[in-house]
């Protein structure tokens, strides 16, 4: 199959970003004192637990990131795929007409069908795809447990092989594995978790809205920290009108609720993007620079909190002998700033820029509810929040969706903030270790 | 005690009274205030106006495709974008500022008038009267939470070390993780659909079975993230000398926690709470959308839907507005409770 590589916007600040990231990893394993903390990290089990999670969620994230386009005879699908698009193809193409509930084979609302005698019969008609191996209901139940012990089984089995290598967290690495084989293998016969509106299926979308929330969550750091870094530090070093105008600046921008300022710029940017809208080859891409306008705006309404504390620190930094000392043997103030500042304050910007993260996954939700998240055809915890919402009334409840996107938010964001506290722990030079 | 500090004697004796040191340090707080509102004025004037230009405007709310000239000039004229954006050089003497754009737009909010929304009503009429719904709500939820979250703090810091202060910050992790449109997505599935306690939206004139869902589940959103700073602080606290000092004296944990570390811990949660109370004016854009209050969160959601840019642009300037009251208000409340705040 001919297919041609795409690079959106977002990609491409995602590859930048991981350059970066290994980048300073390489540099840390390189200083005894930097890689320090990391080991105080490494060693607390809560963190590597969450490390762990979230790397499952960043692999996701990441297949989801290598996009393609496929050639068809002699042009390319307007329709742009990624990695993952094809490894979960079958869950990608297998949509029913409509709702249907978790690990069900049939739709969730009653239709009325012809049957042979040509009676009108209100049933519940069968899924095109879920469960369609099955001949009646009755075995279902026992078709379902049959799979999930197998799947189980199999997860077991991948987890032996792993702690055979690695010693520690056996029992992270069990439930994940195990919940993983069970899930992959329901999810070749049925629905795991249920089918949404238009009849897509639900856990596809949850697995493909994890790489929305990780751009969202890292992407606007690329944007927060080069203006935080740099003003904050200047501020603080140079004192004077320097001081005052970047202290002038983050006033401002700061004094403004957040939410307010991010509808206003998404607002002006969503007119800007319905009058030009030839700037866009596919819908894909149109949705893309949403996104990292998006981000650009969170980082631009979220650097000013990471400046002040930046600030604050290098107020206090410039008065140390070290820097006085410096400043008297003449090294240039440039000198100063990168040898001798930036290093003693990148423990505040890793703090905050982890601590940072699991907010922001939250926020997309809350800005897609408002109407000033991301593109409606972007695949988003926010927007199948926003879409399940209308459902509620219904009875019985159409719950998965939410229930769905709610708990793979819940995951992401607790093995975040675990993770994030466990960082700080380690670096946060207040706390006496003896 | 200024004196003390003075390094002639004849500063002491220039030093006045302590209400006029107070108007003059208030007079200077406000001038102080202008400029960042000046900066928040031109940036919502060119994120607006500049950014796009009105014929934009014009045609997104006209319909992007086949809108034609006469119907963008037509809008323009009617909600009065017709003009240049900051110099007229068609008008003479002062007109030449005046009849623009900027000045009738942007320059207006400072005598808090906020125009006319795109569908003929007045903008702040609007707002006078959305502020009282959006109060009975806001207000509730942070006076309760305030107790309940400094005491739900105090708890685990009295415990702390143990595995109820364990327990306590777990589940305060646990809350925090949780996405807000949960907690009244699931509160109002809960109790208002599950349980019929109360309606499950709706304002009916401020009854208090209206407000109550809504001020509980606000209150409960923010145990997490609000009770977890609270401990932070008061255990920053508790490692001062003069907690030492109070536990040598022989005052009993209790003591020490509620008159000494309280009373301590003042500055830094005035520091987060002062400054929140103008904005609850604003109330919140989640929870009054949800419950169908007639307020200025649900008043934005609309604009914002509707793409009502002369509200949102109103709500941007009142935002800005409030905050910056509230960050003189938190300045205030630190001379009020710390004598060592000083007046200058």
């Amino acid at each position: 199959m001919n297919f041609i590589p795409v690079i959106l916007w977002s990609d491409a600040l995602v590859f930048l970003l991981l350059a970066v990231s290994i980048a300073a990893l390489c540099y840390v394993r390189r200083h005894e004192h930097l890689l320090l903390p990391w080991r105080r990290v490494a060693k607390s089990r809560v963190a590597m637990g969450s490390l762990l999670v979230l790397s499952l969620f960043l692999l996701v994230g990441g297949l989801d990131t290598l996009h393609y386009r496929v050639a068809l005879n002699g042009h390319y699908s307007p329709e742009v795929l990624s990695v993952f698009d094809k490894l979960a193809e079958p869950l990608r193409l297998q949509t029913e007409k409509t709702y249907s509930a978790p690990l069900a084979m049939t739709l969730y609302a009653m239709e009325s069908t012809t049957d042979a005698n040509g009676r009108v019969v209100r049933s519940y008609p069968r899924l095109k795809y879920g469960g369609v191996a099955l001949t009646s209901s009755a075995q279902r139940n026992g078709d379902i447990s049959r799979r999930a012990t197998l799947g189980a089984l199999a997860g077991l089995f991948i987890a032996v092989l792993v702690l055979l290598r690695v010693k520690r967290g056996a029992l992270a690495i069990v439930i994940i594995t195990v919940l993983i084989g069970t899930t992959v293998s329901l999810s070749f016969a049925y629905h795991v978790l249920g089918t949404d509106k238009v009849g897509q299926d639900v856990l596809y979308l949850s697995l493909k809205s994890i790489r929305t929330g990780l751009i969202i969550g890292t992407v606007t750091t690329l944007v927060t920290l080069p203006l935080a870094l740099f003003l904050g530090v200047a501020a603080g070093y140079f004192r004077g009108w320097v001081d005052d105008v970047i202290q002038y600046v983050y006033t401002v921008l700061s004094s403004i609720p957040s939410v307010l300022l991010i509808a206003a710029a998404v607002l002006m940017m969503q007119v800007t993007i319905d009058t030009h809208p030839g700037w866009f080859a596919t819908s894909a891409a149109r949705a893309d620079l949403r996104l990292v306008f998006l981000c650009l705006i969170l980082g631009m309404t979220s650097w000013t909190g990471l400046c002040r504390l930046l600030r604050g620190e290098t107020l206090k930094l410039r008065e140390l002998e070290y820097i006085q000392a410096a400043q008297s043997f003449g090294v240039s103030s440039m000198r100063i700033l990168s040898r001798h500042i930036l290093p003693n304050v990148m423990h505040i910007v890793l703090i905050a820029l982890v601590m940072d993260f699991s907010g922001l996954v939250l926020a997309e939700a809350v800005l897609s509810y408002v109407g000033v998240g991301v593109d409606p055809s972007m695949i988003s915890f926010g927007t199948m929040i926003n879409g399940a919402r209308l459902e509620m009334a219904r009875e019985p409840m159409v719950w998965w969706s939410l229930a769905a996107a709610f708990s793979f938010m819940l995951v992401l964001v607790l093995a975040a903030n675990l993770f994030a506290d466990a960082v700080r722990d380690a670096h946060d030079p207040r706390l006496n270790r003896t | 005690m200024y004196c003390a500090s003075a390094r002639t004697p004849a500063a002491c004796k220039i030093t006045p009274p302590y209400n006029i040191r107070m108007i003059a340090y208030l007079i200077r707080r406000l001038l102080y205030a202008l400029p960042i509102l000046i900066g928040v004025n031109l940036l919502t004037f060119a994120l607006f106006f500049v950014v796009n230009t009105p014929d934009d405007m014009a045609r997104m709310q006209l319909g992007v495709k086949r809108v034609t000239p006469e119907a963008i000039v037509l809008w323009k004229q009617q909600h009065g974008y017709d003009k240049p954006l900051m110099i007229n050089h068609a008008a003479a003497g002062a007109k030449q500022f005046t009849n623009t754009i900027f000045w009738q737009k942007s320059a207006s909010m400072f005598v808090l008038d906020f125009g006319y929304s795109d569908d003929g009503r007045n903008i702040s009429r609007e707002i006078v009267t959305r502020m009282g719904p959006s109060l009975s709500i806001a207000l509730p939820t942070f006076l309760a939470g305030l107790v309940i979250y400094v005491s739900f703090a105090l708890l685990m810091t009295l415990f702390r070390a143990t595995a109820l202060d364990i327990a306590g910050v777990t589940l305060c992790v646990m809350l925090m993780s949780i996405s807000g449109l949960f907690y009244i997505i699931g509160g109002q599935f809960l109790i208002g659909k599950l349980w019929h306690l109360v309606p499950v939206s709706g304002y009916g004139g401020g009854g208090f079975k209206f407000v109550v869902l809504p001020v509980v589940i606000g209150i409960i959103g923010g145990i997490g993230s609000s009770s977890r700073w609270y401990r932070a602080i008061f255990l920053e606290e508790i490692g001062r000398d003069y907690v030492r000092t109070a536990r040598a004296k022989g005052l009993s944990e209790l003591q020490v926690l509620f008159i000494h570390v309280l009373k301590n811990a003042m500055i830094p949660i005035l520091t987060g709470v002062v400054v929140v109370i103008p904005l609850l004016f604003m109330g919140s854009l989640l929870t009054e959308s949800f419950f169908g209050i007639p307020g200025l969160g649900s008043y934005t959601i609309d604009a914002i839907n509707a793409q009502d840019f002369s509200v949102v642009r109103a709500m941007v300037f009142l935002g800005s507005l409030l905050y910056i009251a509230g960050l003189i208000l938190t300045d205030i409340s630190y001379t009020l409770v710390d004598p060592r705040v000083r007046l200058s």
